[in-house]
């Protein structure tokens, strides 16, 4: 077992030092959490994917090579060709720089506008929050997933549209994620405190709640990332999400569907790339959260 | 101690309400007391007598849409009940300033205890990054902790309860207020650790003309520092006095009931310690006439019909009880 607590060596001038920051001990407890490492090195090798696509795969994943169509995987083609003769595996690669870049554009919208507000809302209550929690209400009232569809429909399909419409559907969750916890923080004495000392409330939102709320933050970005690469595959698997020939891991299922029978392999690879990518941020997620939860005392 | 005649601060009629989804609840209904230049006064009571909220109330740090505040605080010539938001903010911490109960929960815990104290420098005297550090490091040297230059780069979590209630006096006293609201500032400590908190309080006080408003219900802590003491109970003033008076002389039944509550060291390990029957009257159903009269030993018929009015039997010396009233006839 790893020891948990460090010991400094100013030890006479600490009274309690055998008390670790409660960060500190999160990181510990992170690091023990076999299944949020595991996670976190799946979500590595993936991020190393998407930044080495051109070094790892050589060529154009868009360039159609009709006479190698439906090949199974070979010493060619490692994980086989789709229908117009494009390695999967290269489309699998350049794919991941896609739904990264879905991942971080969704969760950037969510927080963008969904902490602001959850901020504004939790700390002046009042009419301000009704009306904001009122709104937040009735965008929660749908399923994420029929939201973002909704959306889709007003703005159109592609990688752009894509991502503002999922961010968009993922902003009351983070409305009221942060305003949850601004709730019991700007109870704290020490927020009092601030006030009593005439601090601006800018200042008591910026400097003492938000950096309290990061933890739980953190651990929504993580679940929030899996989460808007299944909705971005899902919208591409539907046809109205990112648009061929942009290599997408939900597209490139869609297209597949066809030769569901004959050629598995073709749905076979990036189902299970998505699978591996969702799974990778939710074990960190989850193992974020059993870290950084405050109720969750081992 | 001297005080000069005009008050530094005078609360008249102060009456605070909380609008819950039971109903208003009256917590300060009626309060009057002043506050001179350099004294020290005790404002006394037992838990959810309003001392707290009457504090908070002159610091308008209730939340406005759920409480209304009526009456007079008159402060420097202002009432600080028709101050706007922004004008009271400037006074809070600058001129009047406030130390809480809990030195384990008043400070944030993701902040070192060096900018915290800084924070107000940097707001209120306008000191840069380098100044309002450097003063807070003075100011923890002021509160007497050891190595502050260490101590100020710290988290909270590495000082004991009381180092950390020093912190919040340096924070308190950073900005040389005139005016300190102390809300029980030794409750949370033990009885040595209080002892120091009070000598500090003390020592500090020596060096300005600061007043301070100890609100306590310790009244060993209000016997060393106060001068004068105002009781409340459910709310309203009951008694005021010189402390010595007080100690000496109580008016009130509930004021000698507190009193006769205090634990002797001397006493045998047997006999009960006295306490006063019965708990404070639930605020949404007060009882009719003088609030304490359920709990009052010597209570008359009258107790139970009309509240008893408030006698000024001399100056700093007033009680509210038909008791006195017998003995000193109509005011």
């Amino acid at each position: 077992m790893n020891n948990i607590y460090i010991n400094t060596k100013n030890n006479d001038i600490e009274p309690d030092e055998d008390v670790k920051s409660s960060s500190g001990r999160g990181w510990a407890k992170l690091k023990r959490n076999k299944a949020a490492l595991m996670g976190g090195i799946f979500l590595l090798i993936y991020i190393g994917c998407a930044l080495g696509a051109p070094i790892l795969f050589r060529g154009d994943p868009s360039a159609p090579n009709l006479m190698d169509s439906l090949s199974p995987p070979c010493a060619k083609y490692f994980l086989g060709t789709d229908e117009l003769g494009r390695s999967i595996l290269g489309r699998i690669l350049y794919g991941s720089r896609v739904s990264l870049m879905i991942a971080v554009g969704v969760v950037g919208v969510g927080l963008l506008f969904g902490v602001p507000i959850g901020l504004i809302s939790g700390y002046y209550r009042g009419k301000t929050d009704f009306i904001i929690q009122r709104f937040t209400d009735m965008m929660l009232a749908f399923p994420g997933f029929l939201l973002a569809l909704a959306l889709v429909a007003i703005l159109g399909v592609g990688l752009e549209n894509t991502v503002i419409s999922i961010g968009i559907s993922m902003v009351p969750l983070y409305i009221r994620l942060v305003r949850g916890c601004v709730l019991t923080i700007r109870e704290e004495v020490y927020v009092e405190a601030a006030r009593a000392i005439g601090t601006k409330d800018r200042h008591i939102i910026l400097r003492h709640i938000l950096p309290n709320v990061l933890a739980p933050i953190t651990v929504q970005t993580s679940l929030g990332m899996g989460t808007a690469i299944l909705f971005a595959a899902g919208l591409g698997f539907l046809g109205i999400g990112v648009q061929p020939p942009t290599p997408e891991w939900g597209s490139m299922l869609g297209s597949a569907r066809a030769y569901m029978m004959g050629k598995p392999h073709v749905a076979t690879f990036p189902g299970i790339a998505i699978f591996l990518a969702v799974l990778s941020f939710n074990l960190l997620g989850d193992g974020l959260r059993d870290a950084f939860d405050p109720r969750s005392k081992i | 101690m001297k005080v000069t005649s005009d008050p530094l601060l005078s609360i008249k009629g102060l009456k605070t309400s909380f609008h819950t989804h039971d109903g208003t609840i009256t917590a300060v209904d009626g309060v009057d007391f002043d506050v001179f230049a350099g004294e020290t006064l005790g404002l006394v009571g037992e838990s959810g007598c309003g001392k707290s909220v009457t504090a908070l109330s002159v610091l308008r740090l209730l939340n406005p849409s759920m409480t209304t505040i009526q009456g007079r605080v008159d402060f420097n010539g202002k009432n600080l009940l028709d101050l706007d938001p922004e004008e009271m903010r400037m006074i809070r911490g600058s001129t009047i300033s406030m130390i809480f109960q809990e030195p384990m929960t008043s400070l944030n815990p993701i902040l070192t205890v060096g900018e915290q104290i800084a924070e107000s420098l940097r707001l209120h005297e306008k000191l840069d990054n380098k100044k309002a550090w450097e003063k807070a490091i003075h100011m923890l040297e002021i509160v007497q902790i050891p190595s502050p230059e260490i101590r100020a780069g710290q988290y909270p979590h590495k000082l004991s309860g009381g180092m950390r209630q020093r912190v919040m006096i340096a924070m308190a006293l950073s900005c040389n207020p005139c005016l300190i609201f102390a809300d029980e500032p030794t409750t949370a400590l033990d009885v040595t650790i209080q002892a120091q908190i009070i000598r500090l309080l003390e020592h500090l006080k020596k060096g300005s003309n600061t007043s301070i408003v100890l609100i306590t219900h310790d009244l060993g802590v209000v016997a060393q520092m106060a001068s004068r003491v105002v009781v409340m109970y459910a709310g309203r003033v009951v008694e005021e006095a010189p402390v010595v008076e007080l100690f000496h002389d109580a008016r009130h039944p509930y004021t000698r009931g507190l009193l006769k509550s205090i634990p002797v060291i001397t006493q045998d390990k047997k006999t009960r310690l006295n306490e006063i029957p019965g708990i404070v009257p639930n605020l949404l159903y007060m009882p009719k006439g003088c609030s304490f009269h359920p709990r009052c030993s010597e209570a008359m018929d009258i107790c139970k019909k009309e509240s008893p009015p408030m006698i000024h039997l001399k100056k700093n010396r007033r009680v509210s009880c038909w008791l006195t009233s017998d003995d000193y006839g109509e005011n």
